[in-house]
């Protein structure tokens, strides 16, 4: 027992990353996340064609003249959308996530290390924001706002920041109790130190976890609004791909069923990566 | 002399941990005679729960096995018993209360419920039949106002009316063999005598035997009239109580009554000398080597001790000690 | 006392309501003015004092209250109908589309949980674990539309849209019939969501639920496998589960939204649909406000079922 080597201490972004390259499917997660944003970046370059040109006879199922998924209802070209359509999910998703994790966090901070009147008002408002079916609401701001990408952002982060908001505050209930906040705070430690640069770092792992699987959500959010086609009409998106091409699915399923999967995969991998994350940065399984 | 009720013979249970099989219980035997009150004592960790989850069947699934031996109960050797034939035997013939009352009852049904419940399943009584019983039962174990506090929830109820209440369940159907796994525990010093005292009330009224498993030697004093000493696994010493104080063989054992003053009549230098048991209990990978596990922490070891493990010798009072220099003490 | 609370949180929501109407660009008086195909700065001014829009903010949220007391949440330049009528109408399809969703996903969610539970190496507990991964990452929308191709164009088993075949009638039994072969899809698809949902959390309840002491307390008095499981663990594993419910009733309401739109379901969520596509502010901010209604009282029923599946809840004396 005693013989064992001394082992030195190690990084915990290494380890926390050796962890997660033990687990296969969320490695395969961000394989293909990677791949999917390689494509939305040098997609468009590498792939001129414009997501808005009628290029060939409507309907013309994928493989034909070239067309590795087939032409729209239009006569577009349905790879080219998915392509352009990939940036739209992608930003979207992840600018939305980065609203609501800010809005979140924020409020989880001031609620969990306040405590008392202002924790109680705060998590009214969450509560309150809770009740408010999210898709409705963001329907609701985006109908009498307009149909603007910033606008949609907004309206998605907005609606969908209760979850972190809860966890950060759970988070800060738990850590402020501790023996070194307690240290810092007796020495005299200003109170936005304490919250960001003491207790905030602590609480990250959960936080990047949600954060996580808000990406995921905030692009099927998008897909959701673009379906029914509140999205910026200038834009190619994939939920207005389906939403556009749903009349038609008795002649062209392909239409529906290749945006579809589009989406599904991405918020798959990201899902994966999330899980895999969850594993790396949760230290209660970290021994097993 | 009649068979006895219960009669274990070199059991050896082994648990399978990440990497290895380690035996918990290694060639434990020992008889437990009808009426009879009997104490498993040592430290955690040493195999008293392990063995008395064997006896009700209950070892963790997939995990812990009996490997060897047999418990013979009544003739017939539970060790070969079909689940069904178990499922009749627990809570009906042997039952037994567990160390945590606070968690052992489930919340969400009434105590009185709870208690119906096995007289249902085992005693084929109908709901109202089972219901008055369960009454009558909370009464027995003096738990005042038994006709309303019946309907109560357990989180209603105090950890030492709860633990009552977990008595009553145990002895519903009069077993012939109860099991208390460290029954007082957790309760305050009050509550515990209190416990004692209903539990031996009980074991008159109703002749139940009783096993108990404690690390507390007053309480065997208090309850038992036979102990066995278990170190590692292994029975390290096994006699009457009265004996095993007076004159204990097994160094271990004698760490253990020095833990507790009050029981030995006199102060003497032998207090002075060993207040407590210096050292820790053995880590599972140490359990079933060839030597006196005991070795490690004790104070008289020779070289012996770490090459063999001492055998088992009883002196004609059927007094046994497992111990290279059991009859030094002597 | 959750009551009161209750009813303050919808006030918040009026409050909301108003605050959104009076920041958007453009008013009553602009929409009625488009709908005349335009008019003079007068007749704006005019409508605008008819409708007390020159008053101030607070003076026109309250009358705004007011009328919502009064059960009045305005009318509708679209539909030409008043609001609230016009959601009563589509009100009952959203609610039978909500709550059929929730009972089969809440079923069969807790079915899948128990049982990959007890059989941790299971084909069932696979399922759960892909079905989570597919109901969490695949669109609803698009789950829907599978359904559809697959089980109403391909394989002609349910009808393709609507709630009930307006060449059928007849008595109770045939109308029953008729809305439940048209509610089979649409329940499916939104419950799919939920499912994965449940079924994960009640399958990790559960497995904690299986190691507490109670549970060995109910083996050792000698119960029947099926009692231990469906007596002693079950209960406790379902509060985790029903108050999950509780929250999930707003993300329901979303779904519906979606759900309604591919099956042409006429509930609240096509409503919403058309509103927002004919900008009727007022029949947009009233669905929002009935949804949220919806929803609260959908908590206080969670509630009431928690009280009932937990003791500890509520503080019986």
């Amino acid at each position: 027992m005693t013989d064992e080597p001394i082992q030195k201490a190690r990084s915990p972004f290494i380890e926390a990353w050796e962890m997660f390259a033990r687990n296969r499917s969320a490695v395969a997660g961000l394989i293909i996340l990677v791949l999917i944003s390689l494509g939305a970046v040098f997609g468009p370059a590498l792939y001129p064609t414009d997501p808005f040109d009628m290029v060939w006879a409507p309907f013309s199922p994928p493989g034909d003249a070239g067309f590795i998924f087939g032409t729209d209802y239009l006569g577009r070209d349905l790879l080219a959308m998915i392509i352009n359509g990939a940036r739209v999910s992608l930003i979207i998703g992840l600018a939305a996530a980065v609203v609501s994790i800010v809005i979140g966090v924020t409020i989880g901070a001031l609620a969990g290390f306040y405590r008392g009147i202002i924790e109680e008002i705060l998590m009214r408002i969450t509560e309150f924001f809770q009740v408010l079916p999210t898709l409705l609401f963001s329907m609701v701001i985006v109908a009498l706002f307009g149909a603007s990408l910033p606008m949609i952002t907004l309206a998605i982060g907005i609606v969908s920041w209760t979850a972190v908001a809860r966890i950060t505050r759970a988070e800060f209930l738990r850590i402020r109790e501790l023996e070194y906040v307690m240290a810092s705070r007796a020495s005299g430690t200003k109170n936005a130190k304490l919250m960001f640069r003491i207790i905030l770092p602590n609480a990250l792992p959960p936080i990047i976890v949600q954060s996580a699987l808000m990406v995921g959500s905030a692009i099927l959010f998008e897909a959701g609004l673009s379906f029914l086609g509140l999205t910026d009409p200038n834009v190619v998106s994939w939920g207005q791909i389906i939403g556009s091409n749903r009349q038609y699915i008795l002649d062209a399923s392909y239409t529906v069923t290749i945006p579809g999967l589009a989406i599904f995969v991405t918020v798959l991998a990201i899902s994966l990566v999330g899980d895999g994350l969850n594993d790396a940065l949760n230290p209660k399984l970290r021994s097993r | 002399m009649s068979d006895p009720l219960l009669k274990v013979q070199n059991l050896r249970i082994e648990l399978t941990t990440r990497d290895d099989v380690v035996p918990v219980i290694d060639d434990l035997s020992f008889e437990l005679a009808a009426q009879e009150s009997i104490s498993f004592v040592g430290e955690s960790g040493c195999g008293k729960s392990m063995t008395a989850l064997a006896i009700m069947g209950l070892l963790p699934e997939k995990i812990g096995r009996v490997a060897s031996g047999s418990i013979i109960f009544d003739g017939e050797d539970l060790t070969q018993a079909s689940e069904d034939r178990l499922r009749e035997i627990r809570g009906n013939d042997i039952s037994m209360i567990f160390q945590e009352p606070m968690t052992s009852l489930n919340p969400v049904y009434t105590v009185g419920e709870q208690i119906a419940e096995v007289l249902r399943a085992h005693q084929g009584l109908g709901q109202q039949a089972a219901w008055t019983m369960a009454e009558e039962l909370l009464d027995a174990v003096r738990i005042p106002n038994a006709k309303r506090r019946v309907s109560d929830y357990p989180f209603q109820m105090s950890g030492g009316q709860r633990q009552r209440v977990m008595i009553a369940m145990a002895l519903a159907c009069k077993p012939k063999i109860l099991i208390a796994d460290e029954p007082t525990t957790a309760l305050d010093v009050t509550v515990q005598a209190q416990i004692f005292d209903l539990l031996n009330d009980l074991r008159r009224q109703t002749g139940t035997s009783i096993i108990m498993i404690t690390h507390d030697m007053g309480a065997v004093a208090e309850m038992s009239e036979r102990m066995i000493v278990m170190y590692a696994g292994r029975g390290a010493e096994i006699g009457g109580v009265d004996e095993i104080i007076e004159k204990p063989l097994h160094p271990y054992t004698q760490g253990l009554i020095a833990c507790v003053p009050h029981i030995l009549a006199t102060v003497s230098a032998e207090r002075e000398r060993l207040l407590e048991v210096p050292g820790i209990v053995p880590s599972l990978r140490e359990f079933g080597k060839d030597q006196c596990l005991f070795a490690s922490r004790c104070p008289v070891r020779t070289d012996i001790c770490l090459q063999k493990r001492p055998p088992i010798e009883t002196d004609p009072s059927g007094h046994s000690v497992a111990c290279w220099h059991g009859k030094d003490a002597s | 006392m959750r009551v009161f609370y209750a009813v303050v949180l919808l006030a918040a929501v009026l409050v909301l309501n108003f605050s959104l109407m009076h920041l958007a660009p453009g008013d009553v008086a602009d929409t009625i003015s488009q709908s005349m195909g335009g008019a003079d700065q007068e007749i704006l001014d005019k409508i605008r004092a008819d409708y007390g829009l020159d008053k101030p903010f607070l003076v026109q949220l309250g009358h705004y209250i007011g009328r919502v007391l009064q059960f009045d949440l305005g009318h509708s330049f679209f539909f030409n109908q008043p609001v609230t009528q016009l959601i009563l109408q589509r009100l009952p399809a959203t609610l039978l589309l909500v709550i059929s969703a929730q009972i089969l996903a809440l079923v069969l969610g807790v079915v899948l949980g128990v049982y990959s539970a007890r059989k941790p190496n299971s084909i069932a507990n696979y399922f759960v674990t892909f079905f989570s991964l597919f109901g969490y990452s695949a669109p609803v929308f698009w789950t829907g539309i599978l359904l559809l191709i697959a089980f109403s164009l391909k394989i002609p088993w349910f009808p393709v849209a609507g709630m009930r075949d307006v060449t059928i009638s007849g008595g109770f039994w045939i109308q029953f019939w008729d809305v439940a072969r048209h509610l089979v899809l649409p329940m499916i698809t939104l419950s799919s969501i939920f499912i994965a949902l449940y079924s994960r959390l009640s399958r990790a309840t559960m497995m904690e639920t299986l190691g507490a002491d109670y549970i060995r307390t109910a083996k050792a008095k000698g119960l029947s496998n099926r009692q231990v499981i469906y007596k002693h663990a079950l209960k406790n594993s379902l509060s985790p589960v029903i108050t999950q419910a509780g929250i999930q009733f707003s993300a329901m309401m979303s779904g519906a939204v979606l759900v309604e739109a591919v099956f042409s379901w006429p509930g609240l969520g096509t409503l919403a649909f058309q509103s927002i596509i004919a900008r009727d502010t007022p029949t947009i901010l009233g669905i929002l406000f009935f949804s949220a209604l919806v929803v609260i009282v959908g908590n206080l029923l969670t509630d009431l079922a928690l009280r009932l599946v937990d003791p500890r809840v509520g503080g019986r004396k």
